[in-house]
C-alpha cells in the first residue's frame, strides 16, 4: 500500500489548480443532469470542454497520442487528484458518454488502425456523439439472441431490422450495432459488430416516453441500410466478444463510484441546508443515521475501484471484484438519490414548474433514471448470474429442451 | 501508487494461512468451544513461532515492528478459520497501548515477553469503547482502581490488563495485583475468552497520553475486528458455493437453481469491496493517524452490516443443514455476532463518525 503524493504528485496537483483557476469559466456548469435533459444546447460548449481537457490530459488519459490522446501511463494517483480537485471546485470532469467510456476502449482493443484513426479523435473532443444499438424488442437479457441482420452485397452489408432502449440515438452522430451476418452460425457465432453515421439512409428513429418525462431512450428502425464491410470491428462473426468487451466498460462506467460521490456530497448539502421545523436536517439522528451508512458504501466503493485498478495495472482478466461494480453502484445510486428524495420529503414531490423546486427537480427524475440503470447494461439480475457463473465458478441453469 | 499488499505482506498472509489450515481445522474449533476452553494452547504456540504476538511490538523490544496492515492481514485469516486465539485484544490493542503510552521501564516490563507469546495481556475498554452496560466502570484515584470492567477482551490466563478507566485514562496492571476478581463470562463465541475484571482499590500504573492512546487503541481493535469479520464473511461465502454444489434436489445440483445462485451472488458482491475499506482503514494509522478514526468507523460499522446479511444468508444456502452443529457453520455465524457488539455497534460508531466529521456536536 502507497497512497502518498510523491514530489511530482504535488507538483501535479499544483498544475490541475492552476489550469482549473484559468479556465473554469469555460466549463459548463450544468450537472450530468442537465446534460441528460438539454444535449443539443449545451453541445457546443462540451466541445471547448471536453477539447481543453483532452488536451491538458484531463480526459482520455491513456488513449494513444496517435489517435489524439495524451498518451500517458496509468497513475490511479494522478487519476484522483484531477477528481478531487474537479470536485472541488464544482467543475464537471469532461462527459463520460458511450462514445468515449465504451466506443473508444473497444475500438482499441478490437478494431482496424482506419477505424481507430478516424474516429477515435473526434469522439473524444465530443465532435461525434455515440449511441449503441444492442438491445432489441425480443433480445434484452438474453442479447445473443438478436435478429438485425445484415446480408452481405459486393462490398457492403445491407442492415435490416429494429433495436430499442437506444439511449440518445435521437442526437447521435454515429452508432456501433450489433448484427447477424451468420445466420446459420449458433447465436453467439454469427454476431459482428459495425458502425455507420446515423443520417445513412433507412434509418429511422423513434425517442420513446419513459417514467422520468423526458425522453432519452428511442427505438431504431433499419431499412435496407447499407454499410461498407470494413465498418466491422474486429472479425466478422467474432462481435460478440467485441460487445462483451464494451458491455464491460458500459458495467464500469455504471457503476463509477466518483458519481456515487457527487451524488453523496450533493445529499451532504441537503442535510445541512434543508430545516424541518426550523431545524437543519442534519440534528435529525435517523437522517443522519442513513447518510453515514451510505457514505461507508460510497468510501467502500472508492477504495475498491482504486484496488481494482491496481490488480489491472499488474495484469490478468477481469475478477470476480470487477463483475460486483456495476451491481453494486448502481444500486447504491439509487440508494442516495432514495434518501435526497427523502430528506425533502413533500418539497420533494414537486416537479417540472415551482419556485420552491430543488435543484431543477433532479432528485425526483434521478431516482427514477438510476432505477432505469439497475436495469439497463444488463439487469441486476444477469449481473448476479454473471458474478455466481464466471465468478464464483457455480453451474448454469440447465436449458430448456428446444420444442 | 499501489492499493494492495506487497510481496512481504503476500508471504505474511500465505504463511498464516498454511499454518491455520494445518492446526486448526473445524475439529479444532469445535474441541475448544466443547469444552469451553479459553483458548487452543498449541494453535497459540504454532502462531507465535510466525512473529503473531509481536507484530505490533517493535524490534528493539523483541518483535517484528510490523504496521496495523499486517495485523488486518493476519486477522482475517484467523477469522477465515474461526481460529480460537487471543488477538484484537492480546496482539493489538494491548502492545500498542504500551507502545504509545508506555514509558521506557514499562515497556522493557511487558513488551518483551509479549513478543514471544509467554505473556499474555487482556484488555478492559468496552465501557469506552462500546459504552456502560449494568452501570459498569472503573474509577481511578492514587494509583488505585475501583469498579468493574465488562467484556474484558482476551483476558483469560492473561497476565495482565490494560485496563480504561471512566475519564478515559489507561492503566497497566498484572493479574496478581491484590484487590482484583476475575470472572469469565461465556458467550456465544466460545472461539474467544471474554471476562469480567472487579476492581477493589487495585494497583494500577498509568499510562501516559492516555485519552489519544485510548482513542487509538479502539480504532486500531476495531479495524482488526473488521478483518477478522470479513475472513469469516468469505469462508462463510466459499463453504455456501461448496455446500450448494454437493446437495442434489429436483435431480440437479442446487448450486444451478438461480435462488441459490443469486444469495452467493449478493454474498460475494457485498464482500468485494470491504477489504479496500479494511486495507485503507488499516493504512491509514501511520500516514495520517487523524483519519484513522473515521476510515476505523467505516469499516467497523460497514463491516459488521456485510457480516450480519452474510451470516444469516449463508446459514439459508446451508438450509436445514446451517441451522444444525454438523457443519459447524455457526461458529462463524457467532463469530460474526460478536465483532459486531464488540467495541462498538455500528449505529454507536457511525455516531462517532458523524461527530468526527462536525456534523453534530
Amino acid at each position: 500500500m502507497d497512497l502518498n503524493d510523491r514530489p511530482e504528485h504535488k507538483v501535479y496537483r499544483e498544475e490541475v489548480r492552476a489550469f482549473l483557476s484559468e479556465y473554469k469559466h469555460l466549463a459548463p456548469g450544468e450537472s450530468a443532469f442537465s446534460f441528460r435533459m438539454e444535449p443539443r444546447k449545451l453541445r457546443e460548449k462540451v466541445q471547448i470542454w471536453q477539447g481543453l481537457l483532452v488536451d491538458h490530459g484531463y480526459t482520455s488519459r491513456t488513449v494513444p497520442k496517435k489517435y489524439g490522446g495524451f498518451g500517458a501511463d496509468v497513475d490511479i494517483l494522478k487519476n484522483r487528484i484531477i477528481a478531487d480537485e474537479f470536485f472541488a471546485t464544482n467543475v464537471i470532469q469532461g462527459l463520460g458518454n458511450q462514445g468515449i467510456s465504451m466506443f473508444v476502449p473497444t475500438v482499441l482493443e478490437h478494431g482496424s488502425e482506419e477505424l481507430k484513426e478516424r474516429y477515435i479523435r473526434p469522439t473524444i473532443r465530443s465532435e461525434i456523439v455515440w449511441c449503441q444499438g444492442y438491445s432489441e424488442p425480443n433480445s434484452g437479457s438474453d442479447l445473443a439472441s438478436l435478429q438485425t441482420s445484415a446480408i452481405e452485397d459486393g462490398e457492403d452489408f445491407i442492415i435490416n431490422g429494429q433495436k430499442i432502449w437506444t439511449s440518445g440515438a435521437h442526437i447521435a452522430d454515429m452508432i456501433f450495432c450489433l448484427v447477424r451476418t451468420e445466420p446459420d452460425k449458433p447465436k453467439h457465432e454469427g454476431i459482428s459488430y459495425i458502425v455507420f453515421p446515423m443520417d445513412t439512409p433507412g434509418i429511422e428513429v423513434r425517442p420513446l416516453q419513459t417514467m422520468t418525462g423526458t425522453p432519452s431512450f428511442n427505438e431504431v428502425f433499419f431499412t435496407n441500410v447499407r454499410v461498407p464491410k470494413s465498418n466491422v470491428v474486429g472479425n466478422r462473426g467474432e462481435g460478440w466478444a467485441v460487445a462483451n468487451s464494451t458491455l464491460k466498460h458500459e458495467r464500469g462506467l455504471l457503476g463509477d463510484a466518483n458519481r456515487s460521490l457527487d451524488s453523496l456530497l450533493r445529499v451532504k448539502r441537503l442535510l445541512q441546508n434543508e430545516s424541518l421545523d426550523g431545524q437543519p436536517l442534519m440534528e435529525n439522528p435517523l437522517f443522519r443515521d442513513r447518510f453515514i451508512k451510505l457514505q461507508a458504501r460510497v468510501q467502500a466503493m472508492r477504495l475498491h475501484e482504486m484496488r481494482m485498478t491496481s490488480e489491472a495495472d499488474k495484469g490478468g482478466g477481469r475478477s470476480l471484484g470487477d463483475m460486483v461494480i456495476k451491481l453494486l453502484g448502481c444500486e447504491l445510486n439509487y440508494q442516495l438519490d432514495g434518501l435526497g428524495v427523502d430528506l425533502l420529503g413533500e418539497i420533494g414531490i414537486l416537479y417540472d414548474e415551482s419556485p420552491m423546486l430543488r435543484d431543477g427537480g433532479a432528485w425526483q427524475a434521478n431516482f427514477m433514471f438510476d432505477l432505469g440503470l439497475i436495469i439497463g447494461g444488463g439487469t441486476a439480475q444477469i449481473q448476479k448470474n454473471i458474478i455466481s457463473e464466471r465468478g464464483l465458478g457455480m453451474p448454469r441453469e440447465p436449458k430448456v429442451a428446444q420444442v | 501508487m499501489n492499493f494492495g499488499l506487497s510481496e512481504e505482506q503476500e508471504l505474511i498472509r500465505d504463511s498464516f494461512s498454511g499454518t491455520l489450515e494445518r492446526v486448526c481445522q473445524l475439529d479444532t474449533v469445535r474441541k475448544t468451544a466443547e469444552v469451553s476452553a479459553p483458548m487452543d494452547e498449541s494453535i497459540w504456540t504454532e502462531l507465535c513461532s510466525l512473529g503473531m504476538a509481536g507484530l505490533l511490538i517493535p524490534e528493539e523490544f523483541g518483535g517484528t515492528g510490523l504496521t496495523l496492515l499486517e495485523v488486518a492481514v493476519v486477522s482475517e485469516e484467523l477469522g477465515r478459520r474461526a481460529a480460537p486465539v487471543p488477538f484484537a485484544g492480546g496482539v493489538v490493542m494491548a502492545p500498542l497501548a504500551i507502545r504509545l503510552g508506555g514509558d521506557d521501564n514499562q515497556k522493557r516490563e511487558w513488551l518483551p515477553a509479549m513478543a514471544d507469546g509467554s505473556l499474555r495481556v487482556g484488555v478492559a475498554v468496552s465501557e469506552a469503547a462500546a459504552g456502560a452496560r449494568e452501570n459498569a466502570g472503573v474509577t481511578a484515584g492514587n494509583g488505585l482502581l475501583s469498579g468493574r470492567a465488562l467484556f474484558v477482551l482476551d483476558g483469560a490466563e492473561a497476565g495482565g490488563y490494560v485496563v480504561a478507566d471512566n475519564a478515559g485514562g489507561l492503566h497497566i496492571l498484572h493479574a496478581n495485583a491484590s484487590g482484583l476478581n476475575k470472572i469469565a463470562l461465556k458467550t456465544i463465541d466460545r472461539t474467544r475468552a471474554v471476562m469480567e475484571l472487579r476492581f477493589e482499590n487495585t494497583p494500577a500504573e498509568p499510562l501516559r497520553n492516555s485519552s489519544d492512546v485510548l482513542q487509538t487503541i479502539i480504532d486500531a481493535g476495531r479495524v482488526s475486528l473488521a478483518a477478522d469479520s470479513l475472513g469469516v464473511g468469505e469462508e462463510m461465502l466459499r463453504q455456501s458455493v461448496e455446500y450448494s454444489a454437493d446437495r442434489n434436489q429436483f435431480g440437479r445440483t442446487i448450486s444451478s437453481f438461480q435462488a441459490v445462485k443469486h444469495l452467493c451472488a449478493e454474498m460475494a458482491a457485498e464482500l468485494q469491496p470491504c477489504r479496500g475499506l479494511v486495507w485503507h482503514a488499516a493504512y491509514v494509522i501511520d500516514q495520517s493517524p487523524k483519519e484513522l478514526s473515521l476510515a476505523a468507523a467505516f469499516a467497523k460499522s460497514h463491516m459488521d452490516e456485510v457480516g450480519r446479511f452474510v451470516a444469516r444468508t449463508a446459514t439459508e444456502v446451508h438450509g436445514g443443514m446451517g441451522f444444525t452443529d454438523l457443519t459447524g457453520l455457526h461458529y462463524w455465524f457467532k463469530r460474526l455476532g460478536v465483532n459486531r457488539a464488540y467495541l462498538g455497534s455500528p449505529e454507536r460508531v457511525r455516531a462517532e463518525a458523524a461527530r468526527l466529521q462536525g456534523f453534530t456536536a
